[in-house]
Formats: structure tokens, sequence, C-alpha cells
């Protein structure tokens, strides 16, 4: 009996039992399902919610080996292993199985946690609910273990997942319902709850806590430390990292937020299946250059001291704030998402203009956070109906005048 | 600039919903519309302008220890502060009166859907909470005073146009049935202060450390009475930070 057969005959099995969604979903999800719909016409798209998500996901994968590539990369740079490379994205320093498979044993456990965790509450709440188990969660699911740091307690994800999958969005009624992106939420308890896990040099290299606890303890071996590129500048400090680094990612970060290259591929694969908005992204770029530039000119004019705690920042090419952080792993895969950002596309515009906007200006502002973007997307996710409520209003007093006209 | 940033301020990093959750009761009850929310809104930063530099010409010229003075010199050891709660309320509760007065002349379809809730601002703790802000934080003049009290206006004008969007947004999501109304509301509101915590911080911190290097700086270089303006200001600023927590 194939498996398929099998998830079919433990679907009918359970059928009227209050379990039936849980194997529904799971037949579902393999399998197209073996019945046909009774009466009536329909219209089959084939680009449900299930192949959005898996859209989504297939945009993320390079991003995921990439990141388990560069977390081992990351790790034995600072342990002293291997040279720094120097050039090219095809380096053999780089893409080697030792590599690859210390960060492979360190994100699986992640993705695992995260899917595990996230998912086992998405099916209870369907059978508590009595609907369908949605998709919803796939997604973000594979978003979270890319944007937390790699040493990461998995307890605390799994603490952080729970919170974000019922209070972000299953009290609101489960997928599509939500009004903050569950990942960035998820994100956002980690980082206030448990900041010294979630910001520092010691979290963004592999084992670099384990080695500080070590020390601590008395054994003779050199710190680990790997500061991202925001955090040495908001403490004013020298970064060693060349532009094309960063724009290929071989630098400390969280798991998937590192290489612009990979992520700008998959933003560009979200856009020509027209699953992402193109106008959110485009306009969150622009939103950050201009921030970028006022900045630069700031410091052209020689209006800030070079002595300020600002001017590291502030005098960071405008163009650099695009590579560098979380900003372009933010705005493909997180300020896109159709449910929680703006919904017309005059309201996306703006909304993506200002995520872009916020986030700069958060990064060189504010001393308590290097890093803007997750909280510039949450700002905006709160503020998009509002948007969204006066582009429906606007365009209704556009027809209302055009109606008057016509009539008159 | 000082005027700038307090007015910045005062929108988003003290909020007077996300940060001090003042003014709940208006907010959880006028929010269901954009268009009544934006009403109470826009009347709530109107009393707020008004108020809270009344209030802070009281608190000078009246209420402060010492305020006085302007009396003659036998004057200058009240201390009137006990009756800045009474008397920051009659101001509240007088311009209330006059707004609804103005509101039901102009927009007789606004003063029907405000309700009962366009007297009640008089008690919104919102606006007394601005006053007595104004006063806790000694707010030295009064244009930075009127500033205070718009950029609080706005904040919690922003934050019930904010919850409004969303409420009729969510208006026709599958809330579990205990959660409906209120406490999904309370949670939207939670979650949208982690939003606004990205504000936390920001004009804080560099500014103040410059100040305080440059006082220690003076204290150093100069004579012990700046020590004991120092000392004072930093006695102040304990306090401050003592009511900021009790609040």
């Amino acid at each position: 009996m194939s498996l398929k057969n099998k998830l079919h005959v433990l679907k009918e099995k359970y059928k009227s039992t209050k379990y039936a969604p849980a194997f529904n979903a799971l037949h579902t999800f393999l399998y197209l399902p073996n019945e046909t719909t009774h009466g009536g016409t329909h219209v089959k798209a084939a680009d449900d919610l299930k192949r959005t998500m898996n859209t989504v996901i297939m945009a993320m994968i390079p991003c995921l080996i990439f990141g388990m590539f560069n977390a081992g990369y990351q790790h034995n740079l600072a342990v002293g292993e291997i040279q720094a490379v120097s050039s090219g994205f095809f380096s053999s320093e780089f893409w080697t199985l030792a590599n690859f498979a210390i960060g492979f044993w360190k994100i699986l456990p992640l993705v695992i946690v995260s899917y595990g965790v996230g998912l086992g509450i998405e099916f209870l709440f369907a059978i508590i609910k009595k609907h369908e188990v949605e998709e919803g969660y796939l997604v973000t699911g594979m978003l979270v273990p890319l944007i937390v740091p790699i040493d990461i307690p998995l307890w605390m994800l799994a603490v952080a997942v729970a919170f974000g999958v019922v209070i972000g969005k299953e009290v609101f009624g489960g997928t599509g319902m939500n009004i903050l992106n569950p990942a960035l939420t998820i994100r956002a308890f980690l980082f206030f709850a448990y900041p010294t896990w979630m910001s520092g040099d010691k979290v963004w290299v592999e084992s670099a806590v384990e080695r500080t606890n070590e020390i601590a303890a008395g054994a003779n071996l050199d710190a680990i430390s790997g500061e991202t590129i925001l955090g040495s500048l908001a403490q004013g400090k020298e970064f060693a990292f060349s532009v094309s680094d960063m724009f290929l990612g071989f630098i400390p970060g969280s798991v998937g937020e590192t290489s612009t290259l990979l992520i700008l591929l998959g933003g560009l694969f979200l856009i020509f299946t027209k699953i992402g908005s193109w106008r959110i992204m485009l306009s969150s770029a622009l939103g950050a250059i201009v921030m970028g530039l006022i900045f630069n000119q700031v410091v052209d004019a020689g209006i800030i001291a070079e002595g300020s705690k600002f001017y590291g920042l502030m005098n960071t090419p405008f163009w650099h704030h695009l590579l560098i952080g979380g900003f372009a792993f933010g705005t493909v895969f997180m300020a896109t998402d159709p449910v929680t950002a703006s919904q017309t596309n005059k309201g996306k515009w703006i909304y993506g203009f200002l995520i872009g906007f916020i986030s700069i200006l958060i990064r060189v502002f504010n001393p308590a956070y290097p890093e803007g973007v997750m909280l510039a997307i949450l700002l905006m996710n709160v503020f998009a109906p509002t948007i969204d409520h006066y582009v429906v209003q606007g365009n209704v007093k556009k027809r209302m005048k055009r109606l008057k006209a016509k009539v008159a | 600039m000082e005027h700038l940033e307090l007015f910045l301020k005062s929108i988003f990093i003290d909020n007077m919903v996300f940060a001090t959750f003042l003014g709940m009761c208006s907010y959880l009850a006028v929010s269901k519309k954009v268009s009544t929310a934006v009403g109470l809104g826009a009347a709530v930063i109107f009393v707020m302008l008004i108020t809270v530099p009344l209030n802070w010409l009281l608190d000078q010229y009246i209420l402060q220890p010492g305020a006085l003075k302007w009396l003659g010199e036998e004057y200058a050891a009240y201390d009137l502060s006990f009756l800045s709660f009474i008397l920051f309320i009659a101001t509240i509760a007088t311009m209330v009166q006059l707004v609804e007065i103005v509101v039901e002349k102009f927009s007789p379809s606004l003063y029907n859907s405000l309700g009962i809730f366009l007297p009640l601002i008089a008690v919104n703790c919102a606006i007394l909470g601005g006053s007595l802000f104004m006063q806790s934080r000694e707010i030295p003049s009064l244009g930075l005073a009127t500033v205070y009290g718009v950029g609080s206006g706005i904040g919690w004008f922003l934050a019930i146009l904010a919850i409004a969007a969303i409420r009729e947004k969510i208006r026709y999501s599958n809330v579990p049935p205990a959660l409906r109304g209120l406490g999904i509301t309370f949670i939207i509101t939670g979650l949208m202060a982690i939003g606004f915590m990205s504000f936390g911080g920001m004009l804080t911190g560099g500014d103040d450390e410059a100040k305080k290097e440059e006082k220690t700086a003076s204290v150093q270089e100069e004579t012990p009475t700046n020590d004991h303006v120092a000392l004072n200001a930093a006695e102040i600023e304990k306090e401050e930070l003592a009511n900021n927590t009790n609040n």
C-alpha cells in the first residue's frame, strides 16, 4: 500500500472525529486530494495558499544553505582554523564540507524546533476550533531560524514561537487575520525578553558564548568575538569587511540575513512569480536611500561633530545601508507579507517608503537598537490599516467628484 | 531645536497610550470607527493644547512652592501644590465644556456619535496626565508646555486612529469568542506598543550623555557651588525616575 493510500485510509478513519483537520492537513500537504468536488461549477486555480507559501520557502532556501556555510565559516575564522578569503564567491575556503557541517548541525535544530512548536500549535488550534489546518505557518517557520542569532538556546526559540503563534496570530482568528507579522513578533519577543541573547558581539558566531563561559571558568583559550557591522558602527569602531564581503555575505549576522546577493535573487524570484510586491521592495529601498542621503548631507555640511556617537553611522555611505544588517532580508521577505502590509497600491508605496526611512532612522539615532528593520516593519504593520483606510477614502472622494461632474 | 525634540518625544517616545497606558477608557470605547476616532482624537488634541499651557501658568504663578511671590514677600513661603489636582481638573472640565458647545454647534453628527464620551474627556486620564507630567517633569517655559500638550495630544490621536483602522479591519475576523471585543483590543494595544518601542531610547541617549559629561567636567574644573547644582540635578533626575516608575 502506498503512502498516499495509507494517508487516505487514515483520513477516512478519522473523518468524523475531532482529529479530522490534522489528518486532512497531513494528507493534502503531500498529495493532491483524491476527491473531486460535487455539484456546481468551480474555478480551480493552482496558486492556492500552499503554493504561495512554498514559493516563498523556495526563495529562502538559498539563504538558508548559504547561512549554514557562513555559520561554519565565521566559526572557523573566529577560532583561527582558516584565514579570511580575499576574493570571490567561489572561494575554496568558504564552500567546504567542514564549514557546512558546523552550520548544518547548528541550524537544523533551529528549523526543527521552529516548525515543530509552531505547527504543533497550529494543529492544536485547528482541532480545538474545528477548522482545517492553515498553511500560514509554513513561511513563518522558515523565516524564524533565518532571523535569529545562531547561538540562541532552543528553549527560548520554542517559547518565542509559542508566543508569536498564539498571541500574534491565533487569537486574531488564524492565518490571514493577524495584524503584525508573526515571524517579526517572535523576533521582537526574543529581542525584548532576552536582550543579551539577541544583540552584542557574542551571539553571532557559533559557540562564542560557550567559549566565553569556558574562559570565565578558567580555560586558557582565546575569546571569540564576532560583532556585526552595525554593532561595531554603533559603537564608533572600525570594521574589517570590504563591500564585496557585505554584498556576498561573508559577514557575521543572523543566519539568513547576510548575503544580499542571494536575497536579491530570492526577491527577483518572488517578483517574477508575482508573490512578493515589487512596489514595497522598491519603495523601501528608496526610503532607505533618501534617509541615508540626508544623513550623508548632514555629515558633509559639518552639522555633526566627528566625536558624536552618531557620526560613524551617519557617515556610512547611503548605499552601504542597503547591504549591511537585515535590511535586504526584511524588505524582501517580511515587509512584503501580503497579510500585514498595505493592501492598496498607493498604500504600498507609502508603507514601503516609511519602512526604509524609519529603519535607517532607528539604526542611526537609537543607541539601544543597532538594527531598526524589524521594529520599523512592526511599526508600519500597525499603521498599514490606517494608510489603507485613507487611500480608500481618497479614492471614494475622487470618484464622487467625477460622478458629480458627470451628472452636472 | 528644544521644542522640536520635545514635540517628537511626546508623540512617539512618551506616547500617552503606548508608553504610559493613559486614557484607555475612551481609547477602547470610541475606537470602533475611524471617523469617530478622528473626531475624539481632534477633541483631545484641542483640549490638551489649551489645558496644558493654562495649567502651566497656574502651576507657575499659584501652585508651586514660592509661586505666590508676585503678591508680595510675605506670600513667598506658601506652598499650594496640594491644590494641583483640583485646580487642574477645574481647568480641564471648563475647557471640555467649551469644546462640547463648539462641537455641538458646528458638527452635530460628530456630537451625536461621540455621545457620552465627549463630556467624559473631562475625566480622560490622558489629559490630566498631560498636565501632571508637565508639572512633574518641570517643563521650563510656556512655549514648551504648549508644545508638550499638542505633542501628547497628537500621540494619543495617532494611537486611537491606528487602533480604529485595525479594528475596522479585523471586524470580520474569526476571533475566539472569549476574546471578542475588549479582550482582542487589549491584545492589539499591547502588540502596537511593541511596534512603538522602536522609538524607545531615541533622543535620550546621546544628548543626555553629552550633558552629563559637560556637568562632570564643570564639576572638576570649577567651584563647589557647581558641584551642589550638579548633585541637585542628579537628585531631581532620580526623583523623576521614581515618579515615572510609580506612574
